[in-house]
This record gives structure tokens, C-alpha cells and sequence, in this order.
């Protein structure tokens, strides 16, 4: 990490530290530490943040995270927070295990530390707080396919590579919960490698071989962008409902062109605004972050967490046409 | 020496028939003219890049740079959509000729002026070349709703029932065809792989000659770089990741000789449709994907041992008087 970068990190943190006491001391303030500033996505996770602090009163956001994805720059930041006595740190960790001497550190001065969207190593943190599971997220493929399917119909499933663990988990998931969507048929599985090309001969291929096809379930966000660029051209959009997860700003031109319905992934507003909420209650109402403990998040509903003190938040948010281009602009 | 019909090409030729007669018996729809027409259009980037790399392999070089080049190339164009909707697509093309020209000239002068191996010189270049796309992208990617209908409709546009990228390929064959066979460059790209020493004594600059043939890579892997960006609408650092490999598959299946020298248009487009008509077929006649890696593979190998045998031509004596000395 360059002295320049180190220097405007401190030079952040430092204005922050300035601006804190400034405000009201009774303030509760929690900062929300992202695995680096200027990126949509924590940027829309401050704005959940500061949704919560609003609905909460009493709460002040500190956004706060290094210049560029280093753990060492995070550890800049935890330090400086820590001098600060905030009352509690909510982050988004850059390394699993790096984190932790000083997390660890910041729980001993009192002050409250969860992990979100990327997590710490158990030690290092109270809770950790996953956008989804495993379990939701198969379920959510599936039923993004069967909501406009009310009939029934065939799908096929666009995967990465053969080998990419978190495709294959979700895949096995989705296959359990087959039996709840009665009438879906899944015909078959194909790997595009998440190469552009590739994906989209696959879901080519697909079409040929399945005439009857309906819909292409692409967890991944090579394949679902590349499938859908595959029925438009085609002209099969109106007939093969192209879904799975993806990035609205990837996928606003094929949710444009109807080739896709809806897809799904994880909302960062929300997740921001449950950090915030979990570290509030935490900190400010005595809540336990034991394994088996519930955890209230506001409008999220409440964090359930298993033994290693995770919790998955809710299902993975649906994107259509209705909140494409509320989206599309901030991841 | 040349044959009407050259033999190798007409062993492939006839590998590429049977191959779609073996697929056509699993899937009847393959063979359409339409779908076929479909795996042209899919394999048209494949022979452009299969093109310039056979001139370039013919002067004993090889160019790993390709692919990086094509992404860089089609990423610069992306954002340029993105900045200017309105530019007219010739001014995009033009540009994505001249850029990706440009960085076969980095390769060329590297290879021509610092006498540094081709391999390695590509090597270096198809990072770089990979790193400067995530260095103007930030590794963002440009989406299909931010490029203009014009600039992804252009490689789609038909002409006579065939889309543009497959003129384009037409194009860059009949081009090549001529160049190779009735032109003073096309006769010195051959004279430099088979003989450079004999090359030089006959006046040809072996170095300007692979220099040019760095750049003809260079252009054509710029053209397929906006093609393939608009083709498939969407461009990120990684497109068309690990395919500089399948274009020296398919010049040598084509029987373009590594060693230099050795090779055809005709030879290095079938070798682009015999790869492509694989890469279409696997995901339709239903084979375990697991399979279909270690299938490409196996059909690379076959096609090339198939070629060295054929290819192997005997020792020819010149001085009969020689032989049997009297």
C-alpha cells in the first residue's frame, strides 16, 4: 500500500474522527467498514445504513473502509476506529483471518464487532451476518423459473464450471426443493465456464436440443447475461424465460429486451440496514449473540444464528422491470 | 508441387463431413442449413484469428497475444460506444483495425528490432495487454443496455441471409487466398518460414517481413475484438480467456507447420470449422460435460498425429549424378 493511499486512509479517518465529537456525544455510533470506498455496492449499503440510523434515532453511520480491497488498509481503519471509541464496527472483511488481532482488540475496549457480506473467523467478530444461504438461494432459482411458469414447464440449468463449489452447492439445493414446484422439469445441466462464448453456445444448445424449453436457470453472472443475449438472437424472447443471478448493471439490457423476467440477488441496501441494526442491538439493548439466538433487524425481520454464530439474512432480492433501473446504476 | 486438390485439405475436409455425418445421427437438426449456417457464423471469429495466425506461424513466429488483443481491442471500442452513441460504426471499425494493428506492431518491432523469441514476446504482451483492459476498466464491466442498438446490431445485420460477422470471415479468407497466392508478401511470408537464410540471399527482409505479419495478426484480432464485443454484448476483462490457444489449434490442425513454411488458407479455415463444428455439436448430442473437454482434446490430437503422417513427404535426391558416383 502506497504512502499516498496510507495517507488519505488516516487523512479519512482522521476528518471522522474530527467530525464525531462535533455532533451530539450521546450518539450511538456505529461505523460501517466496506473492503473499500467508491464501490456501488457498499456505497448502496451505506444507504441502508443510513436508513436504519434514521429509523433508529439516536444513531450516527460512520461509512468508512480503505482506498483499495487490503487487508492492512482495513486494519488502518479498525485501529483508527478503535482510537476513536465508536461504539460499535460492522465489517466487510478484506482477508478472513488478517482481521482478527485487531477486532479482537477492539471487543476488549467494549466495542461491538459483526462481520457482513464477507466474513471474519469466529474469533474475530460476535456474529456474522451472510445475505442469504445456500438453501434459500437454490430455492430462489427455481421459483424465479416456476412464478411464470404457472403451468408447468421445462427447465435447464447454465452453470459455471463443473468444479465451482458455490454453483454446485446451489444447484444441489435447488434439486431438493424440486418436489415443492410440481410441474417443473428440470432436463438438463450445462457448463458455460463462465466464458461469455462458451455460455452462450451452451444455452444455444440448449435451445436446439430442448425445442420445448421455457426457461434457463444461470446462477452465475457470466452465464445469465451471455443465455440471454443467446435468446435474443434467437428470437425465442417471449418463449425461454432466461434467470438465475446476476448484477442489475449486467442485466438491465436483458430484462429491456424481456429476454429475461426477473432475477435475483442479494439487495445491498438491505444488508447495510441489517448490519446496522444488528450492531445497534447488540450494543444498545443487551442482545446475545449466542448460537440458537435471535436477533430482531427492523423491517428485515430477525437474524437466526447457527453454531459458528452465522445468520443468513433473507432470500435473495427479485429484480424485474419494475426496480431494474433503480438498481442498474449502483451494482 | 501444387496440387488442384491438395491433399491435406481434402483429408480434413472429408474429417469435417464425416464428423457431421457421426453428429447428424445423434441430432438431425444439426445439420439444418440454418444451424449450419449458425456454426459458421459462431466460427467466423475463430477463422478471422485463425487467418492472421497462419501467416504468422508461416514465419516461424507464433502470436499469443490474440486473444488479449481482442479483448483490449473490444473493451477500448465498448467504451468509446459508451462515450460517443453517435459515432458511426465504420469510425468504430476503423479504430478497432488500427488498434489492434498497433499492438501486433509492438509485437512485430519486439520481434523484428530486439530479436527477443516470438513466444516470449507474446507472452509478455497478452498480459499486458489483459492488464491495460482492467487498468481503463477498472474491471467494470460495459453492459449491453450502455452500447448503442447500432453498435451490437452491426455483426447481425444479414446480407443475403448471412449475418455480417460471416461476410466479415468471407471477406478475410478471399483477402488472404489472394494475398498468399498472388502477391510479393504472401510469397515472402513462405520464403521467410521455409528458408530465412535462402530468404535474405534472395532479398527479402526476414525481420520486416515477420514485423508485418505481427501486424496483419494484429489488425485481424482487433476486427474480431469489436466483433465479438458486439456479438455477444457485453465486454470485461476476461472475454475470450485462453483463446489464443484454440487459434494455434485450429492452424494446426489445419496443418499450418509449427516448424514454419508449411500451410494454406484452405488448411487453416478448415482447421477453424473442424473446431467449430465440434464446440457446436458437444452441448447438443448430449454428452456428459465432463466428457467434452477431454472429446476436443482427442479430436486436436488425432487431426494433428493424422497430418504428420500425411505430411510426411520422402527426401528428394537433386543431383542424380551424385547418387551413384561413377
Amino acid at each position: 500500500m502506497s504512502v499516498f493511499k496510507k495517507l488519505i486512509a488516516s487523512a479519512a479517518v482522521a476528518t471522522a474522527m474530527f467530525a464525531g465529537p462535533a455532533l451530539a456525544q450521546d450518539n450511538v455510533r456505529i461505523a460501517l467498514v466496506v473492503k473499500a470506498l467508491g464501490i456501488g455496492f457498499f456505497e448502496a449499503a451505506a444507504e441502508g445504513a443510513k436508513e436504519a440510523a434514521a429509523e433508529l434515532g439516536n444513531v450516527e453511520v460512520i461509512y468508512t473502509g480503505p482506498t483499495d480491497t487490503t487487508a492492512e488498509g482495513q486494519i488502518e481503519v479498525i485501529n483508527a476506529l478503535i482510537a476513536q471509541k465508536v461504539d460499535a464496527i460492522a465489517v466487510s472483511a478484506n482477508d478472513t483471518d488478517a482481521l482478527v488481532p485487531a477486532l479482537q482488540r477492539a471487543m476488549q475496549r467494549g466495542i461491538t464487532v459483526i462481520s457482513w457480506d464477507s466474513g471474519v473467523a469466529p474469533e474475530g467478530r460476535q456474529l456474522h451476518l451472510n445475505p442469504s444461504s445456500n438453501p434459500l438461494i437454490g430455492n430462489m432459482i427455481i421459483k424465479l423459473a416456476a412464478d411464470h411458469l404457472p403451468e408447468g414447464g421445462d427447465v435447464a440449468v447454465l452453470s459455471a464450471t463443473t468444479t465451482s463449489t458455490n454453483q454446485n452447492i446451489w444447484i444441489d439445493e435447488m434439486t431438493k426443493v424440486m418436489g415443492d414446484y410440481p410441474g417443473i422439469n428440470l432436463v438438463s445441466t450445462v457448463y458455460g465456464d463462465d466464458l461469455a462464448d462458451k455460455s452462450y453456445r451452451e444455452a444455444t444448445g440448449l435451445m436446439q436440443s430442448f425445442p420445448d424449453l421455457d426457461a434457463i436457470i444461470a446462477p452465475t453472472s457470466v452465464g445469465i447475461v451471455a443465455a440471454a443475449q443467446a435468446v435474443v438472437d434467437a428470437g425465442k424472447v417471449g418463449e425461454v424465460n432466461v434467470t438465475g443471478l446476476g448484477l442489475p448493471s449486467e442485466m438491465a439490457g436483458a430484462i429491456a429486451t424481456g429476454a429475461s423476467q426477473s432475477f435475483a440477488i442479494w439487495n445491498p441496501i438491505d444488508l447495510g440496514y441489517s448490519a446496522t441494526m444488528l450492531a445497534y442491538e447488540i450494543s444498545q439493548n443487551g442482545a446475545e449473540a449466542a448460537p440458537g439466538a435471535e436477533i430482531p433487524m427492523g423491517r428485515m425481520g430477525s437474524l437466526t444464528l447457527d453454531d459458528n454464530k452465522e445468520g443468513a439474512m433473507a432470500d435473495p432480492f427479485v429484480y424485474d422491470a419494475s426496480n431494474i433501473d433503480q438498481f442498474k446504476s449502483i451494482f | 508441387m501444387t496440387r488442384l486438390i491438395p491433399l491435406r485439405e481434402t483429408i480434413l475436409a472429408g474429417a469435417i463431413l464425416g464428423l457431421l455425418l457421426v453428429i447428424a445421427s445423434r441430432f438431425s437438426g444439426f445439420v439444418a442449413p440454418a444451424n449450419l449456417a449458425n456454426v459458421f457464423n459462431d466460427t467466423a471469429p475463430l477463422i478471422i484469428l485463425a487467418l492472421g495466425q497462419m501467416v504468422v506461424i508461416l514465419t516461424r513466429c507464433i502470436d499469443l497475444s490474440v486473444a488479449a488483443n481482442l479483448a483490449l481491442t473490444g473493451m477500448v471500442c465498448a467504451m468509446i460506444n459508451v462515450a460517443l452513441p453517435e459515432l458511426p460504426i465504420p469510425v468504430i471499425l476503423l479504430i478497432a483495425v488500427l488498434l489492434g494493428a498497433a499492438m501486433g506492431a509492438i509485437n512485430g518491432l519486439l520481434v523484428w528490432k530486439l530479436a527477443i523469441p516470438p513466444i516470449v514476446v507474446t507472452l509478455g504482451t497478452m498480459t499486458i495487454f489483459r492488464g491495460v483492459i482492467f487498468l481503463i476498466s477498472n474491471g467494470k464491466w460495459v453492459n449491453s443496455h450502455e452500447m448503442s442498438a447500432s453498435f451490437t446490431g452491426f455483426p447481425r445485420a444479414e446480407i443475403f441471409g448471412l449475418p455480417v460477422l460471416s461476410w466479415t470471415a468471407v471477406l478475410a479468407v478471399v483477402t488472404f487466398g489472394v494475398m498468399m497466392a498472388r502477391t510479393g508478401l504472401g510469397r515472402s511470408i513462405f520464403a521467410v518460414g521455409g528458408n530465412p537464410h535462402a530468404a535474405v540471399y534472395t532479398g527479402i527482409n526476414v525481420g520486416r517481413t515477420q514485423f508485418l505479419v505481427f501486424v496483419l495478426s494484429g489488425a485481424l484480432a482487433g476486427l474480431t475484438g469489436y466483433l465479438w464485443v458486439a456479438r455477444y454484448a457485453v465486454a470485461y476483462v476476461d472475454i475470450a480467456g485462453g483463446f489464443e490457444l484454440e487459434v494455434v489449434a485450429a492452424c494446426v490442425i489445419g496443418g499450418i507447420s509449427i516448424a514454419g513454411g508449411v500451410g494454406s488458407v484452405g488448411g487453416a479455415v478448415l482447421g477453424a470449422l473442424f473446431l467449430g463444428v465440434v464446440k457446436n455439436a458437444l452441448p447438443v448430442v448430449n454428452i456428459s460435460p465432463f466428457w467434452q473437454l477431454a472429446i476436443s482434446g482427442s479430436a486436436i490430437l488425432i487431426a494433428v498425429a493424422f497430418n504428420a503422417r500425411a505430411g510426411r513427404t520422402k527426401g528428394r535426391i537433386i543431383l542424380k549424378s551424385a547418387e551413384t558416383p561413377s
